[in-house]
């Protein structure tokens, strides 16, 4: 396969816009393209940022990461639509870091507007995607932005190739472009021409405008089509980030403060340098790393090494940051992002119910531990292997670290072994480089022990939340949700970027504020708490506290109704937005959910709309001898267009498994001002057997035409509510506080 | 200290200190990084490989220790020539990011080896030590269940 390193041109120059859209489908401008980060090399030749002509067939460079959920296929998949290829002919890489990749799906989720609301307005997508402002530099997968980003893109990309060719095969025969066709890698006259043979001539023939096909004759995208990574998977042949083997390697590993952001005050070496293998032992200033002829020698070593560290300059345990982000109640509200009626006299009425919750920091824990592999090269120049959901950022930062330019970084993104959000910050790729560095010329693998993973992870916050609200004749009225944590994007981009952005925090309220219930009275306020724990963002992000908050409280309220909570919710979505009111019903029909109401089981419903897909999901549960078991899971989303049902269905279940297992049993707690959960047996996800049996149904009827929602993340928010909804079903108990197996015994 | 492993049908030799798990001698050592590295302790079976048939987690087998013959996943079948229960993964479309995969098809294929034709609790049985940060476990049992039916076709 090719690399990209090949092909790399070492400028990246920034430009402004970097598509302009028109109407939905009519004529794109492809004027403005910004520079090709790619090069020529013989047999491979880059018509555009995103599509490389090969001999055998095309090369699709796909501007986010593959981190699992199946991005690459689906980006390939609309380059393909338009460029005619055959799907055994594509292959897909990941870009260099370039600005060309810039991610215009980010854009649209920079608004301080209930996305659902956004979702009824004609045209947004396109309007957002002619106005591209450059805050900094947007090449990141996150967000669930990646097929939105791509959706015109990649179309126009695989356009403006194929018309490029069949320019070229035009000039050839003497004949109009017009009278060519282009099938399975092909321009098809009274001659017939593979791509390979057209492409030297086409790279100057790109036009300027081009026009999308249509979607009703749309072949790939819509499809569950095969995932081009699917193989590899499923022979160890995929190069995951940590495989990176190099000539002449040593392996390493690190030991970091545990007490996060802390210093190093002393170290003593002696003891890990007699063990046979150990070659280095590096000061790193907040932590050491050992290299070593093997990982597993490295790691042993770096518990032989005497360490007196310095403190961290947050609070010593979980109930005294508990106490710091209840404190954040007292202090005037951040954000106030919804205010409908008035809440106050509302509720001033009486009958009011009210309920305060409580969750854990979690952490990511991706199958594949973090690491990076870092080459520090004679002339100074570095090479860097390492997964990561920001290149552009990463490259900066190993930049500024090894004090060279960033024209010096050679930065690539191997596949990764799960994301979650946890590969967001640069802090692998940093270590590895300053790791290297102590090594002139000769490549160090870093991989963190699955200890170092957990215990060095940028967590998803803890929270608060105090909720009150009321209902007259068995319907909610009025409801004022209010959620107190640190936030994780001030703590977050503080770190990444150097500054905090200004304005309300919508992540901390993001799933609560921002859901389509037509409730009359409808407040939601963000109060945020000073601690500096390193925060980051977990699948879902604020949807994922707020989701467990407001749907475990319309649950609440609904039972103090005395109604139906699938009913009650129903209630109130219908009016204020259809969509997500018909995934409530299906998932009630799917479940049968009046049928699950029997002796020895529970049911629990919740819903989310986050990231532009509206998520309903349905939960049974039952009560067995040896503990609480989740047997059936229903879920139904609406995407809008979804453009790879096979990847909506899979990213939906996994997002809900993933949620479940925190809900279940995930809590990061911290003693001594140190996280105390250091691997799988005590931060356990589902099994197999503690999984349950799922059924998901993809609708597609949100928004108009072209809207995408997103996929990875939406199904985790629901997860937590619908269990913990099914558990008070089943047990007449409510659950305030996560995880929930503080209070209820589950089967093991 | 210098080892010969039998992998895959093959004699390989290894300098490492006997004490090494067969986990890092096959990824450090030889360059075989198909079985994975997930926690070290024997809890999420990302490091599965077959000794003697048998699945073992390979981040607990010390290289002195490790004198049967040993199968990891390149040895199950390759791109191009999948073994049943790797084409069984692919049609049922099971990996999301794939780290778990090695291991989880390696446990498969001991199961299946042992089960021909597991029930829905032979596979919460064996699987249960295999993790998946994705929750690919719904078509890891539909591709297992398919895997058994294509063997017994022949
Ligand atoms: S790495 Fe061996 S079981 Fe996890
Ligand atoms: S597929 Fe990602 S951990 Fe299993």
């Amino acid at each position: 396969m090719a690399s990209w390193k090949t092909i790399t041109r070492r400028s990246f120059i920034v430009l402004g816009a970097s598509v302009v859209g028109g109407a939905a489908f009519g004529a794109y401008k492809v004027a403005e393209v910004p520079a090709n980060p790619l090069v020529p090399v013989p047999g491979s030749t880059p018509l555009n940022p995103w599509v490389i002509i090969n001999a055998d067939g095309i090369t699709v460079i796909a501007p986010r990461a593959e981190m699992g959920q199946g991005i690459s296929t689906t980006l390939a998949a609309l380059v393909s639509e338009e460029l005619d290829v055959a799907w055994e002919q594509v292959r897909v890489l990941h870009g260099p870091p370039a600005q060309a990749y810039y991610n215009a799906g980010f854009v649209e989720r920079m608004s301080n507007e209930p996305d659902y609301q956004l979702s009824l307005r004609e045209n947004s997508h396109n309007a957002i995607l002619a106005a591209v402002p450059k805050i900094f530099s947007l090449q990141m997968t996150g967000g669930s932005t990646g097929a939105i980003g791509g959706f015109v893109q990649m179309r126009l990309a695989g356009a403006g190739a194929r018309e490029a060719l069949k320019a070229a095969a035009a000039r050839r025969l003497g004949v109009l472009p017009e009278t060519l066709k282009t099938e399975g890698g092909k321009v098809i006259g009274e001659q017939t021409f593979t791509y390979a043979e057209l492409a030297a001539e086409a790279v100057s023939l790109v036009p300027d405008d081009v026009s999308l096909r249509d979607p009703s004759t749309w072949r790939y995208v819509g499809r569950a089509m095969p995932r081009l990574d699917m193989v590899a998977k499923a022979t160890g042949t995929e190069t995951f980030g940590i495989d990176i083997i190099l000539p002449g390697m040593k392996f390493a590993t690190v030991r970091m403060n545990p007490r996060r952001g802390g210093a190093m005050t002393s170290f003593d070496p002696a003891a890990a340098l007699a063990l046979p293998g150990v070659d280095q032992v590096v000061g790193l200033g907040n932590g050491i790393a050992l290299i070593a002829n093997n990982t597993w020698t490295a790691m042993q070593a770096a518990q032989l090494v005497d360490v007196q560290w310095g403190d961290a300059d947050y609070p010593a345990d979980t109930a005294a940051m508990m106490s710091r982000i209840e404190a954040a109640f007292t202090t005037e509200p951040d954000s106030r992002l919804r205010d409908d009626g008035d809440v106050e006299v509302e509720l001033a009425k009486g009958d009011v119910v009210e309920a305060e919750y409580r969750i854990p920091f979690l952490a990511h824990a991706s199958m594949e531990p973090l690491n990076a592999t870092a080459w520090v090269k004679p002339d100074g120049a570095v090479e860097v292997w390492c997964g990561n959901q920001a290149p552009i950022m990463t490259r900066d930062a190993i930049a500024a670290a090894l004090r060279i330019g960033s024209d010096k970084v050679t930065l690539h993104t191997p596949v990764m072994g799960g994301g979650f959000g946890g590969r967001t910050d640069p802090v692998a790729a940093v270590l590895a480089a300053r790791i290297a560095a102590a090594m002139p010329d000769t490549p160090v693998k870093l991989t963190y022990s699955r200890e170092e993973d957990m215990t060095q992870d940028y967590y998803r916050p803890a929270a608060i939340a105090r909720l009150s609200g009321r209902n007259e004749n068995g319907k909610a009225t009025a409801l004022w949700g209010r959620t107190a944590a640190p936030s994780a994007t001030q703590n977050a981009l503080s770190r990444l970027v150097g500054f905090a952005p200004p304005g309300p925090d919508r992540a901390t309220v993001e799933g609560g504020f921002d859901q389509p219930y037509g409730l009359q009275h409808y407040r939601y306020d963000g109060h945020l708490a000073v601690l500096t724990v390193p925060l980051g963002f977990w699948r879902s992000v604020g949807n994922s506290m707020n989701a467990f908050f407001l749907e475990s409280f319309i649950d609440e309220l609904a039972h103090a109704a005395k109604a139906d909570p699938l009913a009650f919710r129903l209630d109130l979505m219908r009016d204020s937005h259809a969509p997500s009111a018909l995934l409530l019903e299906t998932v009630r029909d799917m479940s049968d959910w009046n049928s699950l109401k029997r002796p020895g089981f529970g049911r629990g419903v919740a819903f989310c709309y986050s990231f532009g897909t509206p998520v309903a999901q349905v939960l049974e549960v039952q009560d067995t001898p040896v503990g609480i078991k989740l047997t059936r899971a229903w879920i139904a989303c609406d995407p809008g267009l979804a453009m790879d049902p096979g990847i909506v269905e899979a990213q939906m279940t996994g997002a809900m498994i993933y949620g479940l297992s925190a809900a279940v049993q995930g809590a990061i707690t911290f003693a001594d001002q140190s996280v105390v959960e250091q691997n799988f047996p005590d931060y356990e996800p589902l099994r197999m057997h503690t999984t349950p049996r799922f059924e998901v149904k993809v609708l597609q009827n949100n928004g108009t035409f072209g809207h995408i929602g997103g996929v990875g993340e939406p199904g985790t928010p629901p997860a937590a509510p619908a269990l913990a909804n099914a558990l008070y079903d089943l047990t007449g108990t409510r659950a305030r506080t996560l995880p929930l197996n503080q209070l209820f015994g589950f089967t093991s | 200290m210098s080892f010969t492993l039998s992998v895959n049908g093959a004699l390989r030799q290894v300098d490492l200190p006997g004490d090494v798990p067969l986990l890092w001698a096959l990824r450090d050592g030889l360059a075989m990084t198909g079985t994975k590295f997930g926690c070290g302790v024997a809890a999420c079976g990302a490091c599965t490989v077959l000794i003697d048939g048998e699945a073992v987690r390979s981040c607990q087998v010390p290289l002195a220790d490790a004198t049967g013959k040993i199968t990891t996943i390149e040895g199950l079948g390759q791109p191009g020539a999948l073994a049943p229960v790797q084409v069984a993964w692919v049609k049922h479309q099971v990996a999301q990011c794939g780290y778990c995969q090695s291991g989880q098809i390696m446990q498969a294929a001991a199961l299946l080896a042992q089960i021909p034709d597991p029930s829905d609790q032979d596979i919460d049985e064996a699987m249960q030590g295999n993790l998946c940060r994705c929750g690919t476990y719904p078509r890891i049992r539909a591709a297992i269940h398919e895997a058994a039916q294509m063997i017994k076709a022949g």
